[in-house]
């Protein structure tokens, strides 16, 4: 009873904290012109009247598909690989994955920009060209999230099994480690996309427009209300993204029964 | 269920010949120039301790891991260089196995839709496999609803189920408890009978090989020391390793002479009579030690005090104490139950051919 009491209170506060900016941010969007003035969601809809604003949403949207998709076909593999080929390697690929935490923004940007300015000129300006620099940021989560998955399976015995079957190495991702990695795979996913949509200081100082540096130059400009709403925007999708991960992944696991308190273990070698 | 139900299409097995097989792991022979050969729907079972090469054999088989040196041969076709995938063999792995995010059913149809067969046969046909290992009512279960034993029958299904040249069996049977490893020892003899599929089993389990297959592989540092039927190796083993290895063996000191051994006091004939006169160790099993009840009064070399009796159910194993040598004797319970721990007794050796270890200083001293 306690314990549910404790559990109810500690609900509570977690709620309290993460809603109450929330709601700050949202009545904000929300206010009028003046202190008198009505409720209004002139905030809101100016979001989709605003041409710049939509684009860079759209651009960071992209971006966030672009870098997990990216992320996903890069490090899966790689780490299914090393872990069955090469495990001799897995320490060295583990430092490069995770290098990128101990670089700061502004070095990095130092190092990118040369590359950038010649992928600028020889090969695009789209703001898309973002996405490079984002899957080496976001390589420690996703290797973190992939790796806690990889660890989960018996990954030798299973891709050994799927091959002694008659599977290729591509049959062995797609149809074996893929769906027994969903949840790992879809917070790897969530985590860029989190990390994409709220990033400022690398499209910021390589001189692109995505959705957080769009917000900046609103609150400049004066237009404080509506970065505010986009950036509850932001923050509810997140959050949405976030429930429907979670329900997947639930969903997709089996109802589990340890081998052993199962009734029918009882019975074992008889034959039906 | 019966075996009829499940098609025999070029069931009746092929041949398999490992030939001279190496493999090298960072300067270590794994495998020392294995040749084997399998014959058409035969069940030879590896034996040997951890490390010993037979895991190594088997998964160079089934072309999980590439040969240093050598070659294998399925079938009349050399397929040395030939992935895992197009070997067309059925595996079923120490650890269990099953996809765990399909079903029975799901893991049985899984390689034959790889082999694009018709969804009607697919399922007809896991239907058949699921029947023939008596798991038709946990069709529709995941691998996390299973135990250990109906998920190795499962693997066995599956393996089964895409009708492969080869079955390789590793270790099946060691995740599971006692009495479900027995029950499923025999299930698989049953159905790679009925199938008639040439199969190697592998095993550290002495009792699991003898029981289940034709022949014998009895394995040591990458070498295959003996390979007979499961009779010839307990009762003639042609090396030491093998005779300790395989079931229990008491070592009593003795000499060679004349082609017989002498041990204190009895002559014993030899399993290779050209063995070179000497002093030598004496291989003897337990169960070609008999028991006389001679009371305090017992004296000589084959005299001592019995230190314990094991009951084993049918059979009881009563150890002795020779005052130089702890000496095992197996005999039926009712016999064993005639002598009590501290009695005094002496033993009688059956005439049987024995074999003879000789260690660097015996052999350099014969």
């Amino acid at each position: 009873m306690k314990l549910q009491v404790f559990r109810v209170v500690v609900f509570l506060v977690a709620g309290v904290f993460f809603l109450t900016p929330l709601f700050a941010m949202f009545e904000f969007s929300t206010r009028g012109n003046t202190d008198t003035a009505p409720r209004t969601l002139h905030a809101w809809t100016t979001i989709f009247q605003t041409p710049d604003l939509t684009d860079a949403i759209v651009a960071s949207l992209e971006l966030a598909v672009i870098t997990s998709l990216a992320m996903l076909v890069l490090l899966l593999p790689t780490m299914v690989w090393v872990r069955l080929r090469l495990p001799g390697l897995s320490r060295i690929v583990e430092f490069i994955c995770l290098l990128p935490l101990t670089v700061p923004a502004i070095a990095l940007v130092v190092g990118l920009r040369p590359i950038y300015v010649w992928i600028n000129i020889n090969v695009t300006d789209s703001i898309l060209a973002l996405a490079l620099a984002y899957v080496v940021l976001v390589l420690p989560y996703a290797y973190r999230s992939l790796d806690a998955g990889l660890g989960a399976i018996d990954l030798k015995t299973l891709s050994e099994a799927a091959r002694s079957l008659g599977a290729g190495w591509f049959t062995v991702m797609w149809r074996v480690v893929v769906p027994n990695m969903s949840t790992a795979i879809l917070n790897a996913s969530l985590l860029s996309v989190a990390l994409v949509l709220g990033e400022f200081t690398l499209a910021n100082l390589l001189n692109f427009e995505n959705m957080q540096v769009a917000i900046a130059y609103l609150g400049l400009a004066g237009d404080a209300d509506t970065s505010i709403a986009v950036a509850v925007a932001s923050l509810i999708f997140a959050f949405v993204l976030l429930m429907v991960i979670t329900f997947i992944g639930q969903r997709r696991r089996p109802s589990l029964t340890a081998a052993g308190t199962d009734p029918e273990y009882l019975t074992v070698g008889q034959r039906a | 269920m019966s075996a009829n139900a499940v098609e025999t299409r070029a069931r009746t097995g092929v041949e398999v010949r490992l030939e001279d097989l190496r493999k090298v792991y960072a300067g270590v022979a794994a495998l020392d120039g294995l040749s084997l050969t399998i014959g058409q729907g035969e069940l030879v079972a590896l034996l040997g301790p951890s490390g010993c090469g037979k895991t190594t054999a088997l998964r160079l088989l089934a072309g999980l891991e590439e040969p240093s040196d050598g070659r294998v041969v399925i079938g009349g076709q050399d397929v040395t260089n030939f992935g895992a995938n197009k070997r067309e063999i059925g595996m079923v792995f120490q650890a269990y196995s099953l996809f765990p995010h399909m079903t029975a059913t799901q893991n049985v149809e899984f390689g034959l839709q790889l082999h694009k067969v018709d969804v009607n046969k697919r399922r007809k046909k896991a239907r058949e496999m699921l029947d023939l290992v008596g798991l038709s009512a946990h069709a529709n279960k995941y691998a996390s609803q299973m135990s250990g034993g109906q998920q190795q029958r499962v693997a066995l299904a599956r393996a089964l189920a895409i009708e492969p040249k080869v079955l390789l069996l590793d270790e099946p049977l060691s995740a599971l408890d006692a009495r479900v490893r027995a029950r499923l020892r025999d299930e698989i003899r049953r159905v790679q009978l009925d199938v008639g599929i040439t199969t190697l089993f592998v095993t550290h389990d002495q009792e699991e090989a003898l029981a289940i297959a034709d022949r014998v592989g009895v394995m040591n540092r990458g070498r295959l020391e003996q390979l007979g039927p499961p009779t010839a190796i307990y009762s003639r083993p042609a090396t030491p390793f093998v005779a300790e290895f395989v079931g229990l063996t008491n070592r009593l000191e003795g000499n060679v002479h004349n082609g017989e051994v002498e041990v204190r006091g009895v002559r014993l004939p030899l399993v290779k009579p050209d063995t070179s006169d000497g002093p030598a160790t004496a291989l003897i099993r337990p169960e070609a030690v008999s028991l006389a009840a001679d009371g305090e009064e017992a004296t000589g070399p084959l005299s001592g005090t019995v230190i314990s009796i094991s009951f084993l159910g049918a059979t009881s194993r009563v150890t002795v104490d020779l005052g130089d040598v702890v000496v095992l004797a197996q005999m039926p319970t009712a016999q064993a139950s005639d002598h009590q721990a501290g009695s005094r007794v002496r033993l009688t050796l059956r005439p049987d051919p024995v074999l003879i270890a000789r260690d660097e200083k015996t052999a350099a001293e014969a």
